[in-house]
């Protein structure tokens, strides 16, 4: 451990003296090492890939329970820990615990930290108080507080160092996602989209909390950081006032775009890619036009914020398919070319496969087969409507109008995927990819903004497919090619974030609080084990002593929690109702912890 | 206050009022710690302008032979899966981090309920943070308490499924005035 600590303080005090690229630098280097995992995407790509390969098809089987810790929190655990060195960071959902153990003294606790707030932050969190997990940099952790409040620990003693209060939680503004540290910044994102929060990206200081640059959603070009000569969408200018020429009055203002999802960064190209959420409210024919910049892909410069070039997927939305999973960077050959290419699943349904430098849109595909709102998204670069999806009529909430109960719609509002993490594998170069199976009724109605209040405006009921009895699939999806190349049924959504490593496992997590281990070339399952609950976590690993660990956190909960612990539709309902409907209530119960699997020495 | 919430609190202002009135009230009711009392019998006696009451005077579900449901049933249900099931889950069914309303309503009394939508609720100890927050502010609830109400109630006693209610009364002429002016909407 002293080793660690020591590296960590040089590493503080090189990045004192040499100010800004360092931290950065820092990063890049121990990201690079695989024994650690220093990021909660494992890396800036968010590629949540692995290079150890101690565990592997051959021996995974065999795979044990090393060790366990319960956090001591009940409500949705969404995220995983960070390991460095010896030092294993944990975090918790509300009120946002973080322990700090030792891996060298059997995962000793050296700190703990708690913070102190308001439980009136509570209830103003749209889907459970999730929280996706610490940051690291610059021997700080840094930890994004239900109330918006960002917080630098000492990372050897969880002292505060600075807080800064990123939103206003009486207005419904509320943090849930991970931070990312980029050179000096931090940068975190706002949660708020169901109760009309402005939102936005904000970058602050590392080593003071001062505001740097904060890049608004929706509203006039200063505010979104936008050059309307030099940002770009599809190829051209976005023009002047792109945004609020799009909203019917000031409706931007309450506009929503929330940034709650995961960031990413290409240290080559110096910028940072992520996406924004629903336009509030939910019901469309109150916010009438494109309602831009939701739903959107945003590349903006690291240092100043201003947006390289922007992609709307689902301009007006009409069913609540936020933009903010994550974006992963891979470079690869396309059609004999090397590119460097973004790859997003988004909850629309549609996978897109995107040129990361300049914003080109290569690839938009369905990841379900069942995806049915629309027909694609037009191809035909001199075609007017040119990267818009064209939608389907029978299932545009738009069209039908408010008052009108839309049936059928597929996906759900949970999305084809939410905010769990893919993973990419350079090896097989595919992304293996945890997925809802859930279609929808979506009846929209006319709601009144109240600040601080929730401002939905929809009424939705959500259950499998026609004719299907499952509710989630994990899949493996050529990028290239648009096309699933395996997909395995699971009872419930996934709602775990995907690890891929170089023993050729892909691991991931369910409801019912399996943890998997399938075989990236095929999907041909190698390990399950049960864990004390649902697992909505993402799967981490690292290597300590010379042996390779996998740890994940179970503790049901987040959206998922709230439709399928009571079961999507009734559960007495239609013939041939089995397993897909069943109540998730039944297979597990709630409870925080971690649980490290390694194999037997 | 009881029978015509949505009548004589039509306007925002007088909304706000009631909200404070009903807030010292609970000042007074959180005396007694829990919510739970004597719902009576759910049975309709009579109807005014479409919504129904039971022998107590209290609102109430009617469910025909066929399964037509009454107005504020069907507008309880619209409503409910737009405010409430974020947290309380689909059809009253609770959630991984709130009750299922279905149960509570069993035993919650219409004054009870109407005090807890408006002014919220707190249950944060050791093992648990629950937190609901006021409504009564919010025009998109505080004007749709008694079909919330009348929704639950019909739910609690399994005279609706977990099924959005099909067939239904047309919805009163009374009602939609009432409403527009609640939520500030031209008639």
């Amino acid at each position: 451990m002293r080793k660690v600590l020591l590296a960590t303080c040089l590493g503080t005090m090189a990045a004192s003296a040499a100010g800004v690229a360092i931290a950065n630098d820092e990063l890049s280097k121990m990201a690079a090492n695989p024994k650690d995992w220093v990021m909660p995407a494992g890396d800036y790509a968010n590629t949540r890939y692995s290079k150890l390969n101690q565990i592997n098809t051959g021996n995974v089987g065999k795979l044990q329970v090393a060790w366990t810790f319960s956090t001591g929190v009940l409500r949705g655990h969404e995220g995983g820990p960070l390991i460095i060195g010896n030092m294993m960071y944990v975090h918790t959902p509300f009120p946002n615990k973080v322990f700090a153990m030792d891996l060298a003294q059997d995962s000793k606790i050296v700190w703990k930290y708690e913070p102190k707030q308001d439980p009136n932050v509570i209830p103003v969190m749209c889907c459970d108080t999730v929280n996706r997990g610490v940051a690291y940099a610059d021997g700080k952790i840094f930890l994004h507080q239900a109330d918006t409040t960002l917080v630098a620990l000492d990372a050897k003693t969880g002292k505060e160092i600075w807080t800064v209060k990123n939103g206003d939680p009486g207005k419904g503004a509320t943090g849930t996602s991970s931070p990312l540290v980029v050179k000096d910044k931090v940068l975190i994102g706002i949660s708020g989209g169901e109760f009309g929060v402005q939102c936005h990206m904000t970058a602050y200081d590392l080593k003071t909390g001062k505001l740097a640059w904060r890049a608004y959603s929706e509203g006039p070009d200063d505010q979104i950081m936008f050059d309307p000569d030099k940002t770009m969408a599809l190829g051209k200018p976005v023009g002047k006032d792109s945004s609020i020429k799009t909203w019917q009055g000031d409706q931007w203002k309450i506009g929503g775009g929330c940034t709650w999802g995961w960031t990413s960064y290409d240290p080559e190209l110096n910028l940072v890619y992520y996406g924004s959420g629903n336009p509030s409210t939910w019901n469309p024919k109150q916010r009438p036009g494109d309602n831009k910049w939701s739903m959107t892909i945003f590349a903006r410069d690291a240092d100043t914020g201003m947006a390289k070039w922007v992609y709307q997927m689902t301009p007006h939305d009409e069913w609540d398919y936020d933009g903010v999973n994550e974006m992963i960077l891979s470079d690869q050959q396309m059609n004999g070319q090397n590119r460097k290419l973004l790859t997003h699943f988004d909850r629309n349904g549609l996978a897109y496969t995107m040129d990361r430098v300049t914003g080109e849109l290569l690839v938009a595909e369905k990841y379900d087969p069942k995806v049915n709102w629309t027909t694609g998204v037009d191809m035909n670069k001199s075609s007017p409507t040119y990267g818009r999806p064209k939608v389907v009529d029978q299932y545009s909430t738009e069209k039908q109008g408010e008052d009108v109960n839309t049936k059928g719609v597929c996906p759900a509002a949970l999305g084809t995927k939410d905010q769990q993490p893919a993973a990419y594998s350079p090896d097989t170069q595919l992304f293996y990819v945890p997925t809802n199976h859930v279609c929808m009724d979506y009846e929209p109605f006319k709601v009144n903004y109240t600040a601080g209040q929730p401002y939905v405006g929809a009424t939705l009921s959500m259950y499998p497919p026609p004719g299907e009895t499952h509710m989630g699939n994990f899949i493996a999806w050529d990028n290239k090619t648009g096309k699933i190349v395996w997909s395995n049924k699971e009872q419930f959504s996934v709602w775990s974030g995907a690890l891929a490593t170089a023993g050729g496992v892909v691991f991931y997590g369910t409801l019912e609080g399996y943890l998997k281990a399938v075989d990236a070339k095929t999907g041909k399952e190698l390990y399950k084990f049960k864990t004390a609950s649902g697992i909505i976590g993402n799967v981490t690993t690292y290597e300590n002593n010379g042996r390779q660990y996998i740890a994940i956190l179970s503790g049901v909960g987040g959206w998922a929690g709230i439709g399928l612990a009571a079961g999507l539709t009734d559960p007495t309902a239609g013939l041939g109702a089995v397993g897909g409907y069943a109540a998730l209530s039944n297979y597990t119960a709630l409870g925080g912890s971690l649980t490290v699997f390694a194999l037997p020495q | 206050m009881r029978r015509s919430f949505l009548k004589s609190h039509a306007e925002d202002k007088l909304l706000r009022q009631f909200t404070l009135a009903l807030a010292a009230m609970i000042v007074v009711a959180s005396a007694h710690a829990s919510f739970a009392g004597d719902v009576g019998d759910p049975a309709a006696v009579k109807s005014e302008e479409g919504k129904y009451l039971d022998k107590d005077g209290n609102p109430t579900f009617k469910v025909g032979a066929d399964g037509t449901v009454d107005w504020y049933t069907y507008s309880g249900y619209r409503r409910y899966h737009s405010e409430c099931h974020v947290c309380h889950g689909p059809d009253g069914m609770g959630s991984t981090y709130a009750p299922a309303l279905r149960d509570s309503l069993q035993k919650m009394t219409y004054e009870a309920f109407l005090e807890v939508v408006a002014s919220g609720r707190k249950n944060v100890n050791a093992s648990q943070e629950s937190v609901m927050p006021a409504f009564g502010d919010n025009t998109n609830v505080a004007c749709y308490m008694d079909d919330l109400y009348i929704y639950l109630r019909a739910r609690a006693n399994d005279a609706v499924g977990r099924v959005r209610p099909g067939k239904r009364e047309e919805k009163p002429a009374a009602y939609t005035a009432a409403e527009s002016a609640c939520m500030g909407k031209p008639q």
